[in-house]
């Protein structure tokens, strides 16, 4: 019986050993303006591998 | 750390450190939250007497439901622990001096006098004056000079009202496009405004130039107009609304956000955004009002069970449109869970003061926009750069680990600390913590990952238990 079901996502341990290239956007630059929010942006280097 | 909860008809379980997110059944649901404190068999035990009525539960497949949490478990997708504090002070020392985004106050002025305004109707608690061209082209080369190898320079026009300094907005525009090739750099430009100044010129414009645009509108006529009001007090809605269609309309698929605000009038800002929809606009994005405590249009304790219940229905409303092929974006919803940010830049978060900086209209330095006016916040200016290094420190130092609030929170991850302007106004301290906005995130959190999950299993059928 299947009890679990695991959604595909970044891994974020690993993104430890290959991040931190700062070429994502600045939070809430070009668009709240009013609160910090990291987890709707998109990572540029995986945007740009796709 | 984990997080569990039950949103839209289903279990979620995210791992906070690793970034795992799960789908689980009532049983594993329930075996997850006794994991770690309780022994095996106690486990099955409890689970046996919960479900074991149940004809479709044995005790081998309750056996077997946990042989499935220790695998993951041990292949780092459940109960992970924290180990990035170690990088934070690292991180800050990486970025050190490397500036990528500026916020141009091209404007400190306003042709509307909306009394939520948390710039004080453009004027920042100052003097109304626009940005001459001189001081947006050293702001210009101020970012070019310090963006290290950064390629990609985000630069937003804002206010007061950026329209009406809509020349040296050009200006600034072609010199930036005469050099970013010769420095190796990318400007991305944003524009943020009311509408009121929109027309054919400020369309062709925006939709050539600008990668993103963020037009002001807060939904119903009546709750728009409450506050939105040109200084004979008269509703702006009418005159912006067709506008802003056109632009959108001749946008041709380039970003835009459709961005309101709701207050203590409108906590039920679902109906706001049905009308955006209404009106063709589908990439929205709808704001808790910022402004000072007392202030009548504050959100309240009452309003909070409220808007938490709305954005439920907002994210059920999403899916709805979205298996109707009529898909809407709602800002704080755009979850990338295979493309998000990577550790770094969830640990060291938004970067004002540091990465991103505001420049006033005599091109004054400020930790962010929302800092503007803050006299001891102030950083420096475009021509000296950042003199004032013991407030700059003040925001290097900020990350997720140097809030003590946030060290038991599992969002900490998706928002990396908070804005510390909110943290100020809330706080007195940028280091403190915005309590109420926190409540809105986690929200937002496990609404924006539900819909995740929901299109998942929409599209994959594996992913009902």
């Amino acid at each position: 019986m299947k009890h679990i079901k695991t959604i595909k996502t970044r891994n974020l341990c690993e993104s430890a050993k290959k991040g931190g290239c700062g070429e994502c956007q600045t939070s809430c630059q070009s668009a709240c303006k009013t609160s910090c929010g990291i987890a709707n942006q998109q990572c540029e280097s995986a945007k740009n591998s796709k | 750390m984990i997080h569990q909860y039950k949103l839209g008809g289903y279990n979620i379980v995210l791992d906070v450190s690793s970034g795992a997110v799960h789908v689980v059944d009532d049983i594993a649901y329930d075996m997850i939250a006794l994991f770690e404190t309780t022994e095996r068999a106690d486990v099955i035990a409890a689970m046996a007497e919960k479900y074991g009525h149940l004809p479709e539960v044995s005790a081998e497949d309750l056996e077997e439901c946990y042989d499935q949490l220790l695998e993951l478990k041990e292949s780092g997708q459940l109960f992970v622990p924290d180990t990035f504090e170690a990088m934070a002070p690292y991180l800050k020392e990486k970025t050190s001096g490397v500036v990528k985004a500026l916020c141009l106050h091209i404007a400190h002025t306003c042709n509307l006098n909306c009394s939520y305004c948390f710039a004080s109707q453009g004027k920042y608690h100052g003097e109304r004056a626009v940005m001459s061209y001189e001081v947006g082209k050293q702001a210009l080369d101020f970012l070019i000079a310090n963006s290290g190898t950064r390629r990609n320079l985000e630069v937003d026009f804002f206010g007061g009202e950026p329209l009406m300094n809509f020349d040296v907005v050009k200006q600034l525009v072609a010199y930036a496009r005469s050099v970013e090739k010769e420095h190796g750099k990318n400007f991305r430009f944003t524009l943020t405004t009311n509408g009121i100044l929109v027309d054919d010129d400020v369309i062709d414009f925006a939709n050539r130039e600008m990668s993103n645009v963020v037009l002001s509108l807060d939904g119903r006529k009546e709750i728009h107009d409450r506050y939105r009001v040109d200084y004979a007090g008269n509703g702006s809605w009418e005159r912006i609304v067709p506008k802003f269609q056109k632009l959108v309309e001749a946008r041709g698929g380039k970003n835009y956000y459709m961005r309101g605000t709701f207050t203590h009038a409108n906590p039920d800002f679902l109906k706001d955004i049905q009308v955006m929809l209404d009106l063709g606009f589908n990439e929205l994005s709808m704001e808790p009002v910022v402004c000072a405590p007392g202030d009548p249009s504050e959100l309240t304790e009452a309003d909070l069970p409220i808007v938490l219940d709305q954005y439920e229905k907002l994210a059920e409303l999403m899916l709805e449109r979205e298996r109707a092929g009529k898909p809407f974006t709602f800002y704080h919803y755009m979850i990338d869970l295979t493309g998000g940010p990577c550790i770094y830049k969830r640990i060291s978060g938004c970067g004002s003061g540091t990465e991103y900086m505001a420049v006033t209209p005599w091109g004054d330095l400020y930790p962010c926009h929302q800092f503007v006016g803050e006299e001891k916040y102030k950083l420096g200016n475009i021509w000296d750069g950042v003199t004032n290094k013991d407030a700059q420190n003040e925001f290097a130092c900020c990350n997720v680990y140097s809030r003590e609030e946030c060290r038991d929170c599992w969002a900490r991850l998706y928002c990396s600390g908070g804005c510390a302007a909110n943290a100020y106004h809330a706080t007195g301290s940028v280091k403190g913590v915005y309590k109420y906005g926190c409540e809105l995130f986690r929200k937002r959190m496990e609404c924006a990952i539900m819909v995740q999950v929901a299109k998942m299993a929409d599209e994959d059928d594996d992913t009902d238990l």
